[in-house]
């Protein structure tokens, strides 16, 4: 019976080693790195479902390529690649930032979160026009140091050109922010200049210009508090807010 | 052109020259005492020989090699080798009232410490004293102190005690190697019994011995400093003694308030702070303790600077559009703007001795630079010639300009912002600062010795402060996040 019991020992610890024996066999002559190429970052970004209720939550997924500096606003640095449950309360842009040797890219997704089955009086109301501003009106990005709309941007201000002129009655102020590298005293006069930029874009393109106010934070109120790309990218912007 | 390392042998020649033409009259005098060679440095005669050795000592020391000084040092001033070795042993107790102990520390402890950042005298340590030191005049023995192992040249004591409510002390400056007419200096202060009034008697009696051994430059133990701190939770303006005692708020905005300047006469403040219109400049009556009526001009108005008359404020304000320079009247009449750049012009400061230029900050050409204009907005020259450079100050003799400066900025640089001191004339630099992270918003003492900024060194924003040479480099904020520091203008 010992004898038995030994035996059976024996036999695990035998497999056990063969076992480690094959995995220790795997690691050996890595095949060497390829040549670096420093090719252009890829990056995309999908949620799944587009659409939840307000308290459900979903999956958003990304991946990227020749980036080493990746984050996702509002959630901040991630891996290059995975996935990530999100229950937001209220509709939410995701915009990825991939950066790497060979440049940036973006990428943006956006999660629809209806609100919850109205139980009480008002059936379905439809979402006032600040919640509209909110959730179609796009910040526009800057270069370091620079206050000129970059030709990326170009979009975004014809997608807020176009709601606001379609909603002429809203008036709104443009905030100009700057990353925390610079001077304060510097950041807030190129912070303005950023304003009078994206004012400047829109009253061109139709916008009145008295519905227009304008204010800089220079580096007083940063979105994103990390000391990376991504993050001093999320912090040069010209900033939309409705005005009441 | 700027050189893109500075030739110190020009750069010497060049201080060299500004301080014989400062003080007329030193060099005839200066010759005279190289036939002598005879140390008469507090006979009447000599008063103004002795203020202009003092300053060449100070320059030389400040901003040049020890080697280079002692050529100047050595020709029989008798102050020394390099700065006057001065020992401060503790001032004594004259009487036994209980006050004192405490009193006496927070006396000695300022006395001691103002000396010491003064960078014109060499204070002896108190590990050389002999164990008997001096209270009172007759109890002076030359002998122990004017050899070694203290081997001063001159003795600071005195005494302290707290009798009938008040609280007096008494001090002298001894010429300890000049045994028949030892004394340069007799103080007697009273005042009621606080810690605050010994500090100001030790600010007041430092200042006394400064002005007498520093070339008769009056010392900054009572000066100010202004500066921006987040510790009430919003940015406000906040005052303090120069060495960062007695810190204090002055403005209870609840906003954003930054860029404090104070005015030449020190009555009031000037500052931006945004408002509900935005960033407005303010003005803040010192003598009130209040914010007081002042214009508003639309835009972003910020970086107020006082001329050195008082009458004017240069600012940088966006009213027109871009943000350019502005000057107008001390009461906010007649703004005129005064540059007309491509990018945002900010941070204009102005000759502190001629009030001719103003020296200020401008991104026309990509990364911020810092340029010079006269004040009739003509002559525009650009000063730095790379890199990302702001916030420019003007040294009090009009000869240098401060400013905090990454000379190399992009991918792969990762320079930090350091603080410089350029000579205008020839836009030859020194970098005062290294290896400690960001700093900006440098600031001259009135004495031009010290130069005052914000440093990231210590893990967050707080307000150092060092000699003009970039040595004697110390915290003078702990508490929150410090930053902007502006020095009084005396």
């Amino acid at each position: 019976m010992k004898h038995q019991t030994l035996k059976a020992l024996a036999t695990v610890i035998a497999l056990a080693a063969v076992l480690m024996l094959g995995a220790c066999h795997k690691k050996t002559a890595p095949p060497p790195p390829p040549p670096p190429a420093p090719a252009a970052p890829t990056a995309s970004i999908s949620v799944s479902p587009d659409t939840i209720a307000q308290g459900q939550s979903a999956t958003l997924t990304w991946q990227t390529s020749n980036a080493t500096d990746v984050s996702i606003d509002g959630i901040g640095a991630v891996q290059p690649g995975g996935s990530q449950q999100v229950n937001p309360t209220d509709s939410t842009t995701y915009h990825l930032v991939a950066k790497g040797s060979g440049g940036t890219q973006e990428a943006t997704t956006r999660l629809t979160v209806t609100p919850p089955p109205a139980a009480e009086a008002p059936p379905a109301p439809s979402p006032s026009e600040e919640d509209l501003f909110g959730h179609t009106v796009k910040d526009i990005y800057f270069d370091y140091d620079k206050s000129d709309v970059r030709a990326d941007q170009q979009a975004s201000i014809q997608a807020d050109m176009l709601f606001l002129n379609q909603h002429s009655n809203i008036g709104f102020t443009i905030e100009g922010h700057c990353d925390d590298r610079g001077s304060t005293e510097y950041n807030l006069a190129l912070g303005d200049q950023r304003a009078s930029a994206v004012k400047n874009a829109l009253t061109t393109a139709g916008v009145n210009a008295s519905r227009v106010k304008t204010i800089s934070y220079g580096k007083e109120k940063p979105f994103c508090l990390e000391d990376n790309e991504g993050c001093w990218q999320q912090n040069r912007r010209g900033h939309f807010v409705y005005q009441k | 052109m700027i050189a893109d390392k500075l030739p110190m042998k020009t750069y010497r020649g060049t201080i060299l020259s500004y301080t014989v033409s400062f003080c007329p009259g030193s060099r005839n005098a200066f010759r005279r005492m190289n036939d002598t060679h005879r140390p008469r440095p507090h006979c009447a005669s000599g008063a103004r020989l002795l203020s202009a050795l003092s300053l060449l000592i100070l320059l030389c020391s400040l901003l040049l090699s020890p080697a280079f000084a002692q050529d100047w040092v050595r020709t029989g001033s008798g102050l020394g080798v390099e700065k006057v070795r001065l020992a401060v042993p503790d001032f004594k107790p004259s009487n036994s009232d209980p006050q004192n102990d405490e009193l006496l520390k927070t006396f000695n402890d300022t006395f001691w410490n103002d000396l010491d950042n003064s960078g014109v005298v060499e204070l002896i340590s108190k590990s050389f004293y002999p164990l008997q030191v001096p209270g009172q005049p007759p109890e002076v023995t030359f002998g122990a102190w004017n050899s070694p192992p203290p081997n001063a040249a001159m003795l600071a004591f005195g005494n302290l005690g707290v009798a009938a409510g008040k609280l007096t002390v008494q001090g002298w400056l001894y010429d300890v190697k000049n045994t028949a007419s030892p004394e340069v200096l007799g103080k007697q202060y009273t005042d009621v019994p606080s810690s605050d009034a010994a500090r100001v008697m030790a600010h007041r009696f430092a200042d006394e011995i400064i002005f007498r051994l520093g070339g008769g430059i009056p010392g900054i133990a009572e000066s100010k400093i202004y500066f921006v701190s987040d510790r009430s939770g919003h940015k406000e303006i906040w005052v303090m003694d120069y060495d960062g005692s007695n810190q204090r708020q002055l403005t209870h905005l609840s906003s954003d308030s930054l860029s404090p300047r104070v005015s030449p006469d020190g009555s009031r403040l000037a500052f931006s702070s945004l408002t509900k219109s935005g960033w407005d400049i303010l003005m803040f009556s010192i003598d009130l303790n209040r914010v007081v009526s002042f214009p508003r001009f639309g835009g972003t108005n910020l970086s107020p600077a006082w001329s050195p008359d008082g009458a004017h404020l240069a600012l940088s304000s966006s009213r027109g559009g871009n943000s350019q320079i502005y000057v107008c009247d001390a009461s906010g009449a007649n703004l005129h703007r005064l540059t007309s750049n491509k990018g945002p012009d900010v941070g204009p400061a102005w000759n502190r001795k001629t009030g001719a230029q103003i020296a200020f900050v401008s991104g026309s050409t990509g990364l911020p630079q810092v340029y010079t204009i006269e004040a009739d907005g003509t002559n525009q020259q650009r000063m730095t010639d790379q890199g990302y450079a702001v916030s420019p100050n003007w040294s009090p003799n009009g000869q240098f300009l401060t400013l905090a400066w990454t000379r190399k900025y992009g991918p792969g640089e990762p320079g930090s912002r350091d603080i410089y001191l350029m000579d205008i004339a020839s836009k030859q630099w020194v970098q005062l600062t290294h290896d400690g992270g960001s700093h900006d918003s440098p600031s001259w003492s009135p004495d031009g010795r010290h130069i005052v900024f914000e440093s990231g060194r210590s893990g967050k924003e707080e307000i150092w402060m060092m000699l003009a040479d970039g040595t004697k480099l110390h915290q003078l904020t702990f508490t929150g996040h410090n930053s902007q520091p502006n020095w009084s203008w005396k």
